[in-house]
């Protein structure tokens, strides 16, 4: 066969391999910039900042790790990110599993019931009054128990765990192993692959999440970071103000602009995402792909 | 009655042909325990999904916070009336419908970037879109609030650029312009989704027989060819699905986008119903008032969905949920 290429081909290849890195750079460039100005030098960087770094200082990043309230901030952020995470692996993987045992009664009814809960929503109002009613407000518990259990999340595992062979269980059993331990033992140890698909799913989805911070909490000591930075954004609140009042009391942070903080913020936010970003794009691809299968 | 009820019985045990030898006394002392241990299961989904939509209760009385619920008059379906005659309420829709109509119009783009990346035979660039591309998905609105704020705010990079390029004088407005909101969020939603959506097309064209294009190569027919008779006819129905499942939340135009994005200028033209539900709630504590357009919003939504699956089990014969 003709391994030449035809004319049009080759055009359209050209146009392409040209379209898709003027993609690249408009996906990947405000990620660089903000990058390039948060290492800059804060004064130089306002003249404007392009390819490389205005000079270069860690100063914006001493000053910011410094503001009060964000040491805090990035601790709730992790600690939401971590036991929600667990929470919610733990409390689907056993719920699915259970799901799985067709000697319980009422089986079909029970996982209904749960899966409904993803296409049925009661309204902004009716869920702010029920988390206050249930004193969730100001409460960290607020950020990990209402997603334990995510009727998406049992879906992937009930699917996974069935396809298991069903021999080991078997013999535990006939070992008297009751269910809780063949779970712990048998069932979650297998159903790794899932495990860390679903693990990863939540953990960005805890770490992303701010809007019941927004509304739900205001103690200063249950910030997460994502809020803290809006917060800086709009100018408007406690934390802003607080930036100013540090900058004129401390020396040393005179030497930094408002636009610097936002940006070394912004980059301090991005960061986890970024450095797990490869384990997260196989993981997060794998689990598409199952939820498609499943529909 | 009677036969209804064995035949529930019998069903679980026919389903697990397994456990059938062993004795139903244990076989039942065993369905007890599982069932005791799906209790607290139970309960959670109850508190956080079925107990919020007894809150649905305050649309009917003419409640205010700070007095019991007992206390508050009955009004029926006064409110809903009400929001009927409001011509905030007209202009909030037209807000999520044509910013949700915006966003179906963009649901080729994925399905084009999955065409263009799987014919890149440069193995490491291709990776390299794809993971550069899909990066965004993973970062919140208000991150992607921050960079394009960094961009495109009148001191942005972008501004920056073109004013010393001299190809502008006075630094241009993108976030803040009234006029051209809709089209500025619908691309920074393309932005944020498209890599990500594009994913899904191209496992799909990835699974696709390479068989069927050395026959039709063989048959003389170019690149165009070849993605126009077997590309796109493969992945149409995974397209429809998508698509069908974007009309059913035509009503849910994302909220945490707008959220961040709204500023004093563009306000008008940017509230959403989910917008407008949180402003009527906690800023202006119209609880009676917010929670009817929840409802409103909630009950299209699920008519929506029915429609798309009936819609979807009569062209493809399965169905979305």
């Amino acid at each position: 066969m003709v391994r030449k290429m035809s004319v049009p081909d080759m055009m359209f290849s050209v146009a392409n391999y040209l379209f898709l890195s003027l993609l690249v750079i408009v996906t990947i460039y405000p990620f660089y910039y903000i990058f390039i100005y948060s290492i800059s030098d804060s004064f130089e960087a306002q003249k404007g900042v392009y390819l490389w770094p205005a000079g270069f200082s860690l100063e914006s990043y001493k000053t910011t790790i410094g503001l009060r309230g964000l040491p805090d901030a990035a601790l709730v952020s992790l600690m939401r990110t971590v036991l929600g995470t667990i929470i919610t692996v733990l409390s689907c993987s056993f719920f699915a599993y259970l799901i799985t045992k067709h000697e319980m009664p009422l089986r079909r009814l029970i996982y209904r019931f749960v899966l409904i809960t993803m296409y049925f929503n009661a309204g902004f109002i009716p869920w702010y009054l029920t988390m206050r009613a249930y004193g969730l407000q100001n409460n960290f518990l607020l950020y990990i128990l209402p997603t334990a259990l995510t009727g998406f999340y049992v879906i992937l595992i009930k699917t996974f765990i069935e396809q298991l062979p069903q021999s080991l269980e078997e013999s535990a059993k006939i070992d008297g192993a009751g269910y809780f331990t063949i779970f712990t033992r048998i069932i979650f140890p297998l159903s790794m692959p899932i495990i860390a698909t679903i693990a990863v799913f939540a953990a960005v989805a805890q770490w992303n999440t701010w809007f019941d911070n927004f509304f739900l909490v205001e103690d200063p000591k249950l910030q997460t970071l994502q809020l803290v930075l809006y917060n800086f954004l709009n100018q408007s609140n406690s934390i802003a103000n607080m930036t100013t009042q540090e900058m004129t009391q401390n020396a040393e942070a005179r030497t930094m602009t408002p636009q610097s903080i936002r940006m070394t913020i912004t980059m301090l936010v991005t960061l986890p995402i970024v450095l797990v970003y490869p384990l997260l794009q196989r993981f997060f691809v794998k689990g598409i792909m199952m939820g498609a299968v499943k529909g | 009655m009677e036969t209804a009820y064995e035949t529930k019985k019998q069903s679980p045990a026919k389903a697990a042909p397994k456990v059938k030898r062993r004795k139903t006394g244990t076989f039942r002392r065993d369905g007890i325990k599982l069932l005791l241990m799906a209790i607290p299961f139970v309960l959670l989904a109850f508190a956080f999904h079925y107990v919020p939509l007894f809150g649905w209760i305050y649309a009917f009385f003419d409640y205010r916070p700070g007095i019991p619920l007992s206390q508050a008059e009955f009004t029926g379906l006064a409110t809903f009336r009400a929001m009927l005659s409001d011509p905030e309420m007209l202009r909030v829709l037209t807000n999520t419908l044509a910013l949700s109509f915006l966003a179906i119009l963009t649901a080729p783009l994925p399905l084009i970037l999955a065409i263009l990346v799987s014919e890149v035979k440069v193995e490491w660039f291709k990776r390299l879109v794809q993971t550069t591309s899909t990066l965004p998905n993973y970062i919140s609105w208000i991150i992607v609030f921050s960079l394009a704020f960094s961009m495109l705010s009148s001191e942005g990079a972008l501004n920056q650029i073109l004013m010393n390029l001299g190809i502008i004088n006075e630094p241009l407005n993108i976030l803040g312009n009234s006029d051209r909101v809709w089209s500025v969020q619908t691309m920074l939603l393309v932005w944020k989704t498209v890599g990500w959506s594009a994913i899904i097309y191209l496992a799909a064209i990835v699974s696709i027989d390479s068989e069927q294009y050395d026959a039709a190569k063989v048959d003389g027919a170019g690149r165009f060819r070849s993605i126009w008779h077997i590309t796109i006819p493969s992945i149409m129905p995974t397209f429809l699905v998508l698509l069908l499942l974007s009309i059913s939340n035509l009503l849910s135009a994302g909220f945490e986008q707008y959220l961040v994005f709204t500023n004093v200028m563009v306000a008008d033209r940017i509230e959403v119903l989910d917008l407008y539900v949180y402003r009527l709630g906690l800023v202006l504590r119209d609880y009676p008032y917010s929670t009817a357009v929840g409802i409103f919003k909630s009950v299209i939504s699920v008519l929506l969905l029915f429609m798309v699956n009936g819609l979807s089990k009569r062209i493809r014969g399965e169905s979305i949920i």
